[in-house]
């Protein structure tokens, strides 16, 4: 392996989007999370719902303002390491992306301080308001990123005039054959990712009796969602997989580790796929169920990989090993939410030890998913930006050099390798707090800062007494 | 494609009204982040921070808006101009990340609460002397070649871009000081204004050298700007700086409260409008014009529907945030 300025610049990307994900993927379904609170502490006026919100708020701050950062940094690279890739897709892409700086950043941020800072300020109706554009702000967010995204794996809706994408079909190029599956797909992950962190969180707090009553509710409702939620995102995720067997065949057959064309395909549960001798060590499989599982009949045709030509199929083992990782993650989501039910039947959901222990370890579950999906995707998308049309090698700012770009992901691994360690320890702290916090009550913390405890101002607001 | 309508000069001006917002909006809050790093106590540094706490992040959208507007109506010039400051916007976006995460980071971590400071500060400091080397490199102008960038990487790095770098320092430091002085009193007020005063010596030297290396560097703009009738009917650009300063300078050394920061805010429209005097219609100095790096009619149209309807939604509801948090700010004001 040699280190070229487009593998550099690949990690770079990898590492910057891979890091920055796991914000939104918290951030868009904890915003949601917070504005449904918020709507029942304005409907209800109960003191547990706003304690809930403003518990929620703070570690949505933290987990915002870097999210706001580290998206910050992605347009960036399309410019600094990926100048080509810009150039020809600019006309195509950018609108998009565009859309979303005006859609969904706009909003997110301008209300954002309200809901931050304004609860005092507003009356209680316009702090519910700013809460729901935050969530909607963040939604339009994940449609826009996710169309723009979805193009570059099955592009509609242009023409190429020397060497440029040019739209020529906006619907088309926005609907593109992917995007409604993979929007979808996304959309639930984020909640299904939120969801298992309220869920982890109510189940600690029960765990060590804090919070009681407040952390009853997020678990509870949690719980709810998730029920909902889990099932449906792996029926989504099936009409997925069924819309990538039609558009991008060889990552359907990299995912799989399938190097033949064959009818009634066995599934593979492991192997050591081997790209160069372009066959699978040590493979353990079960007869038919490929062709059940990715065409849904038992004798249904599914392409190998070695019906491409080797220099236009993806890297098989990132792809093959982060699919299973994410059903893994699927799996044990499935489990926790069926026997949640069982035990809410029962009537013994707040105090199964072990049930909470598991919830409580089950948080991460969610970004896991997220991050190993991610990898599925875009890996199995290679060796291509533009799927089919622009080779990632012929995409990547002609100017760099691997030290530019070796320094260049030397400060970006630093600096985030500094960053994320500390939020996700504030976060933790935050969380061992809990909504009920006594010592924020007592005298400041400090001075100047957090003199005025949060929540009696927040509880009288709510109760009309401000 | 028929093409009914130029949407280039239309594109222009949302362009440059985006990055001037920008410019404007986030140049203040950089500033204050300069300036947070003077403050000696706790309760002045509180009440610094939270005078931009619920609008930073507003701000800093406009750099995603610029950035992403520049790649949208003008790809091509995207494409040479990004990876032609590739360290400095690395080193800005870095800057930024630490500035941004600070807000939250040296509230929640009291322990490393003086590590947080000043990464807000020097975060601050950092990115704003990368944005002035960008600017300081976009003047200076970059090689093309097949509409791409052909230097090399560290090409940015002369005297020329790290002296609009130092400017752009005393620049944002002169409109935090302007804003400092709208939403604060007493100490943190007078320190404001003295800040003020030494930030505006910085920036009209800093005016002054600009004003002489450029031409001396480009013809092009020597040309444009010592030609007649250009001399005449440009004229009223310089005349007018130098006015405003005074008026600045003698705002800052009295008791108004408002109007160093506007005087701060007319300077920079009148060192921006120099600019686009000497530039247009160069989107990439003395090598692309505006409509060279156009992108296509239905691009720029698509966007536009929307961006002519988003625009003032935008700005009628970041009005509303900075109305909801008017009036001086208290050191407690936080929602911590």
């Amino acid at each position: 392996m040699h280190f070229d300025p487009v593998l550099l610049s690949r990690i770079q990307f990898a590492w910057v989007v891979a890091w920055h994900i796991l914000l939104p993927a918290f951030t868009v379904g904890c915003a949601s999370f917070i504005a449904v609170v918020e709507g029942l502490n304005f409907a209800t006026g109960r003191e547990e719902y706003a304690r809930i919100s403003t518990f929620w708020i703070k570690i949505f701050a933290i987990a915002f303002g870097m999210g706001v950062v580290s998206g910050l940094v992605m347009p960036f690279q399309f410019g600094t390491n990926w100048s080509r890739y810009a150039a020809a897709v600019g006309d195509v892409l950018s609108p998009l992306f565009a859309y979303e700086g005006l859609t969904a950043f706009f909003l997110e941020a301008g209300f954002l301080g309200v809901l931050l800072f304004g609860r005092k300020l507003v009356p209680p109706w316009a702090h519910f308001f700013a809460a729901l554009m935050v969530a909607i702000g963040t939604l339009f967010s994940t449609f826009w990123i996710l169309s723009a995204n979805s193009w570059m794996q099955t592009p509609a809706g242009y023409e190429i005039v020397n060497g440029q994408f040019i739209p020529t079909d906006w619907i088309k190029v926005i609907f593109n054959p992917s995007f409604p599956y993979r929007l979808a797909h996304t959309a639930f992950a984020f909640f299904n990712t939120t969801g298992f962190v309220v869920l982890g969180v109510g189940a600690y707090l029960l765990r060590r009796n804090r919070s009681v009553r407040e952390a009853r509710i997020m678990f509870s409702m949690a719980l709810w969602a998730l029920t909902l939620l889990v099932p449906m995102q792996m029926l989504i995720g099936d009409m997925h997989g069924l819309n990538t067997r039609k558009y991008q065949p060889a990552k359907l057959a990299a995912i799989e580790s399938r190097w033949e064309t064959g009818k009634g395909v066995p599934l593979t549960v492991f192997a050591i796929p081997d790209d160069k001798a372009e066959q699978n060590k040590f493979a353990i499989e079960i007869p038919f169920l490929g062709s059940l599982i990715l065409t849904h009949e038992l004798h249904g045709e599914v392409k190998g990989l070695k019906d491409f030509p080797a220099d236009q199929r993806p890297p098989v083992a990132i792809p093959f090993f982060a699919f299973r990782a994410m059903v893994g993650c699927a799996g044990l989501m499935l489990g926790l939410v069926l026997l949640g039910g069982w035990l809410r039947w029962r009537g013994q959901l707040y105090d199964t030890r072990l049930y909470l222990l598991a919830c409580q370890c089950a948080l991460p579950l969610g970004f896991i998913a997220v991050v190993a999906g991610w990898f599925v995707t875009e890996v199995g998308r290679q060796p291509w930006t533009v799927y089919g049309l622009l080779r990632t090698a012929a995409s990547v700012s002609p100017s760099l050099t691997s030290s530019d770009v070796t320094l260049s992901l030397l400060a970006y691994m630093a600096v985030y390798l500094l960053i994320y360690p500390c939020g996700v320890m504030l976060i933790a702290r935050l969380i061992r707090k809990g909504p009920v916090d006594f010592s924020e009550t007592a005298p400041a913390v400090e001075a100047g800062i957090a003199s005025a405890p949060v929540l009696s101002p927040a509880i009288n607001v709510v109760k009309g007494e401000v | 494609m028929p093409q009914i309508l130029d949407l280039v000069p239309i594109w222009t001006v949302i362009l440059a009204a985006a990055v001037f917002f920008y410019v404007l909006l986030d140049g203040f809050d950089l500033g204050v982040g300069m300036l947070y790093g003077l403050a000696g106590d706790k309760h002045s540094r509180n009440t610094i921070m939270n005078s931009i706490a619920p609008i930073w992040d507003g701000n800093e959208t406009w750099l995603v808006l610029g950035g992403l507007g520049l790649l949208a109506a003008f790809p091509t010039a995207f494409a040479v101009i990004v990876p032609a400051v590739y360290f400095p916007i690395l080193v800005m976006l870095l800057g930024l990340v630490f500035r941004g995460v600070a807000f939250e980071f040296r509230v929640r971590d009291a322990e490393h609460k003086t590590f947080w400071d000043r990464a807000f500060c020097y975060g601050s400091a950092i990115g704003t002397f990368a944005q002035g080397v960008v600017l300081g490199a976009f003047v200076q102008g970059f090689p093309v070649q097949n509409g791409q960038f052909a230097g090399t990487s560290f090409a940015f790095l002369t005297p020329f871009s790290v002296l609009t770098g130092v400017a752009l320092m005393f620049g944002y430091g002169l409109l935090g000081a302007g804003w400092l002085i709208l939403k604060t009193e007493g100490d943190i007020q007078a320190a404001a204004r003295r800040y003020g005063r030494v930030c505006l010596v910085g920036v009209v030297a800093a005016i002054a050298i600009v004003s002489v290396w450029t031409p001396i560097m480009s013809p092009a703009v020597a040309a444009r700007w010592f030609s007649l009738p250009n001399f005449v009917l440009f004229l009223p650009v310089p005349v007018l700086s130098g006015v405003v300063a005074l008026w600045s300078w003698r705002s800052l050394n009295s008791k108004a409260e408002a109007a160093p920061f506007l005087s701060a805010i007319v300077l920079f429209v009148l060192t921006y409008i120099g600019m686009a005097v000497s530039l247009y219609p160069m989107i990439v100095p003395y090598q692309l014009t505006l409509w060279e790096a156009a992108s296509s009619p239905r691009t720029q149209a698509f966007l536009l529907v929307g961006t002519l309807f988003l625009l003032p939604v935008i700005l009628t509801y970041s009005s509303w945030s900075y109305w909801v948090f008017r009036g001086k700010v208290k050191a407690e004001a936080g929602y911590h």
